[in-house]
């Protein structure tokens, strides 16, 4: 249907052809074509698969495809090779992007699905103590993984927020400032699972070789979140205007108190956002949390005794271990993947509140 | 010190005066920096030392009765197995994504485009897991049967498909997932960083858009996508729930793609063994893990190494 | 209130490079000097020397003498710091802190150090200190307003009003005007001749007319080439610099032949 314009066109462009040199007039799909085009490939692609028995996923990929090879090859006739090019290019651009949205969609989409079924009162009230078979819930893995978040956030803020404040504010471009800068970015590559041994590795030291412990765990998750929160915070802190500090120094201001009252309370809202950041980072981890925190089935809120669940280890092991019969399993497998996504997700929320909310007004 | 860093040379006031609140805090910043250069070398040094029983023992008390060589040498290679496939899924993809967002979105549209790449990245490599053993794994099957059909020469796709998806491949697609955001970050950000000159000088010679990308935007982004690229890498290597919940591995060394017969990794393999291992077991995973911690290593030494050559040459700004 | 400064070949040094060379300059108190000269000469350098604000500078040093009142700025066990409460400085932008109150941001000093006071007596500190940059009237209805959402010539008033808050003796401005329109401009100038009832005042300036208009003395510096340290040619009354200066450079520059 697009051919009979295109035709139309194509005797236009010839009868002035001798003048396309210097007109500024190029010739051009109408702005309908490639919506028309798209419209014929769904259909033409649809009866084609009628026919031959559906499937969605051929369905997009051949409309798509029939849409890129028929739109490149009127472009090219009408418009030249350059704009076909041009146009080629856009669709794959644009279907790159759809196609990386498929993953996440399809996440959500089935994690909130499998794991709806024990979303439920009783997921969130109840242990694991003496449950075999359907019932039970998470409550002492939600317990475990919050306490051991919280656990390392306390040793890994201070931490981290005093090495980007040595590294922006007195580092300058001493030996050891530039050690440390080169030894965060070595522990940003920090495999998680080699942080849960090395947490092993120094609490076997102590407590013999079987040692389980959830305060092992937030050395584990300390040692994963750290450059986290100096990179975070050194960037926010180097976008503080030195003139800030100026002013605060010609008030006859110590270094620590422009610090401390000028050059942290302007970047505190990037700086919370990206510690908040760094805290949904760790708290999905459950590599290192499976090797030293291990897995209990009842409540234990000592971090310095004993096993400790979490929920990323309490999902895996439901799943990878289930019991019999297997479903109730592998349904609180997924309703504790629902539940950590949802954390994580209202973590990055808060994140992006507290950057916009809280950022200094001008107003 | 609000006092200058005064230099040796000085010969003016010989001692800075500094009030004790400006000592205090410096010192505890400064400590705060050398903790982290401590707890790094525990790192380094405990798993050295965990890992010694291991290298030292003969073959015969190691787990499999192999050397440790024997042992670790098939999980290297499926850890680059897996790690290299996620990135040739991953690299041209994110390259993509980032051109999207960053030249042909609607400006107003873009950040939010960008946010919700990022939001791949906040997902949990657990879910990614449980995803990927339930949803993808089962939903691959039909490509994978339709490679192993048309594309069955290849040593990748020689069969026969396993009947439960857990392959490798899944495994690949699963971390080239995971590992999509950051490279996309990455040359978000050199993209963006693009000299509005050059582009708009592209455009004033009458290229088209397609054209503009690629005599200004790509040549100048390169290092930073081989650097994201790199990082990716790194991550790929180093990723542990993903591999352990999808892949069924039986510790062959096969390129074989779609197969039931997979490598395994090292992270994937700790994750499996360690939490019913003791003795030799345990420090011959700790071996592994070293081994794993070096080669991340190495992979992000290369990626900073770019990234700062290109920060060298993109001079005084 | 008003104090001198008497500085005696000075030498000021960024590292290894000596920027400033062999200053030697005397500041009467309540009175205004402006400062002139090319770019580059160390105004700015030498001016951050007198309250040892170009310290924050790693490596940045000093050599020869600078006095306020008689007592050495820089000698052993003075505290920087307590200089600066001394000798107050206004920046070529503005720089109001962006998480204060247009309130807040004239207490800062005080804040800052963590001084004490009372209700009326902060409110009575930041009237008069609004007043005498001739702010009050134009913010009295919205102190509690972050100080950064007022116009660039207000918010350069309010700096001036932060930094007399503290009570120097002296005020030193690197080039408050550079960044303004000729309306706030003219608003700071007259609010430099009111405040040298009280204060000594320093000033940079780029633009000869304003300290033609604003000075009573006036320091030329110049600077052979780049790399070579800068000098004060010649200081005198700003009349006499203008209309007849005893060095060939400085007329030069003043009628604008240079520079
Ligand atoms: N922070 C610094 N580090 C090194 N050199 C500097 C610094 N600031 C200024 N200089 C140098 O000192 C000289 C005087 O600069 P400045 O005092 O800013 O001149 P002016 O204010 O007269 O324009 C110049 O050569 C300048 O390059
Ligand atoms: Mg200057």
């Amino acid at each position: 249907m697009t051919i009979d314009t295109e035709t139309v066109q194509r005797e236009r462009l010839k009868s002035r052809s001798g003048a396309e040199s210097t007109s500024l007039v190029r010739a051009e799909l109408p702005r309908w074509a490639p919506w028309a085009v798209f419209a014929g490939s769904l259909v033409l692609v649809g009866g084609l698969l009628a026919i031959t028995g559906f499937s969605i996923g051929l369905f997009v990929v051949g409309s798509v495809v029939l849409y890129a090879v028929v739109t490149y090859a009127l472009s090219r006739v009408v418009e030249g090779g350059r704009k076909a090019t041009d146009r080629l290019v856009t669709i794959v651009v644009t279907s790159a992007f759809a196609v990386a949205l498929i993953p996440l969609i399809s996440v959500l989409v089935t994690v909130i699905g499998n794991g709806i079924a024990r979303f439920d009162a009783e997921f969130f009230s109840s242990s694991m103590r003496g449950v075999v078979g359907e019932g039970g819930g998470a409550y002492h893995a939600i317990m475990g993984t919050l306490i051991i978040t919280g656990l390392a956030a306390v040793m890994s803020i201070p931490i981290g927020l005093l090495t980007a404040v040595y590294l922006v504010e007195y580092g300058g471009r001493t030996r050891l400032s530039k050690a440390i800068t080169f030894f965060v970015d070595v522990m940003t590559g920090i495999p998680s699972i080699v942080a849960g041994l090395f947490a092993f590795a120094l609490f076997a030291l102590f407590f013999g070789p079987g040692v389980r412990m959830g305060f092992a765990g937030a050395v584990a998750l300390s040692v994963l979140m750290i450059p986290v929160v100096v990179r975070a915070t050194e960037e926010m802190l180097k976008i503080v205007p030195n003139e800030l500090r100026e002013a605060a120094y010609a008030l006859g201001t110590p270094k620590w108190r422009t610090i401390v009252k000028i050059v942290i309370p302007t970047s505190i809202a990037g700086i919370a956002s990206g510690v908040t950041l760094a805290v949904a980072r760790v708290i999905g981890e459950t590599a290192p949390l499976l090797i030293i925190a291990g897995l209990t089935t009842s409540v234990n809120l000592n971090p310095f005794d004993g096993r400790m669940a979490t929920l990323p280890v309490f999902s895996y092991t439901s799943y990878a271990a289930p019991g019999v019969p297997r479903d109730p399993y592998i349904d609180r497998a997924w309703a504790a993947a629902l539940v950590l996504i949802i954390i994580v997700l209202l973590l990055n929320l808060v994140a992006r509140l507290i950057a916009r909310l809280f950022a200094p007004k001008t107003r | 010190m609000t006092a200058p860093t005064e230099t040796a040379t000085t010969p003016a006031p010989a001692k800075p005066v500094t009030q004790l609140g400006d000592r205090i805090f410096a010192g505890s910043a400064k400590g705060a920096g050398i903790l982290i250069l401590v707890v790094l070398a525990g790192v380094a040094a405990f798993l050295v030392a965990q890992a010694f029983p291991a290298v030292v023992a003969s073959p015969a008390e190691l787990p499999g009765e192999r050397s440790l060589a024997a042992y670790i040498g098939p999980l290297v290679f499926g850890t680059v197995l897996a790690a290299v496939i996620a990135l040739i899924i991953a690299t041209p993809l994110a390259i993509a994504v980032a051109l999207f967002i960053t030249h042909y979105a609607p400006r107003r549209i873009a950040q939010g485009l960008a946010y919700v790449v990022d939001l791949l990245a906040a997902v949990p490599s657990i879910v990614f897991g449980l995803w990927g053993a339930f949803t993808l794994a089962p939903a691959a099957l039909g490509l994978m049967t339709w490679l192993h059909t048309y594309l069955g020469w290849l040593p990748f796709f020689a069969g026969p498909v396993s009947v439960t998806g857990r392959t490798m491949l899944v495994v690949g697609v699963t971390l080239a997932v995971m590992i999509l955001p950051i490279i996309t970050a990455v040359s978000r950000e050199v993209f963006l960083q693009t000299p509005k000159l050059h582009e708009e000088a592209a455009l004033a010679l009458g290229a088209t858009r397609w054209e503009m990308i690629r005599m200004a935007v790509l040549p100048f982004g390169r290092s930073g996508i081989i650097s994201g690229a790199m990082l990716g890498l790194g991550r790929a290597l180093g990723e542990t729930m993903a591999v352990a919940i999808i892949l069924s591995a039986s510790g062959a060394v096969t390129f074989n793609l779609i197969s039931s017969d997979n490598p395994s990794t090292i992270a994937g393999n700790i994750a499996l063994q360690f939490p019913d291992s003791t003795g030799l077991a345990v420090n011959t995973l700790i071996a592994s893990g070293l081994v794993l911690f070096v080669i991340t290593l190495l992979v992000n030494a290369l990626a900073r190494f770019i990234v700062n050559r290109r920060r060298e040459f993109s001079g005084a700004n | 209130m008003a104090k001198a400064i008497e500085a005696r070949n000075l030498n000021i040094y960024y590292g290894s490079f000596l920027a400033v060379e062999g200053v030697t300059m005397s500041i009467r108190p309540k009175t205004v000097t402006a400062l002139i000269g090319p770019s580059g000469c160390g105004k700015s350098t030498y001016l951050r020397s007198i309250n040892r604000m170009h310290e924050v500078i790693p490596g940045a040093r000093v050599e020869g003498s600078l006095e306020l009142d008689g007592k050495d700025l820089y000698a052993p066990g003075v505290d920087p710091v307590g200089v600066r409460r001394q000798i107050g400085m206004v920046f070529q932008r503005p720089n109001p802190f962006p998480t204060m109150s247009i309130y807040d941001n004239v207490v800062a000093g005080q804040r800052l150090n963590n001084k004490k006071m009372r209700k009326d007596a902060t409110d009575e500190l930041v009237e008069r200190s609004l007043r005498g940059a001739n702010l009050w009237n134009e913010v009295k209805d919205r102190l509690d307003k972050p100080g950064s959402g007022l116009s660039g010539g207000q918010q350069q008033r309010l700096c001036i009003a932060r930094a007399i808050a503290v009570q120097p003796d002296v005020l030193l401005m690197d080039e408050p005007c550079s960044a303004l329109d000729p309306i706030s401009t003219l608003a700071i100038e007259d609010l430099i001749n009111e405040l040298k009832a009280e204060y000594t005042i320093v000033i940079v300036t780029h633009n000869m007319q304003q300290a033609a208009r604003v000075s009573d003395f006036t320091g030329f510096f110049n600077i052979e080439g780049t790399g070579k340290p800068g000098h004060l040619i010649e200081m005198d009354e700003t009349k006499t610099i203008f209309s007849q200066p005893k060095e060939k450079a400085t007329e030069d520059y003043v009628s604008g032949r240079f520079g």
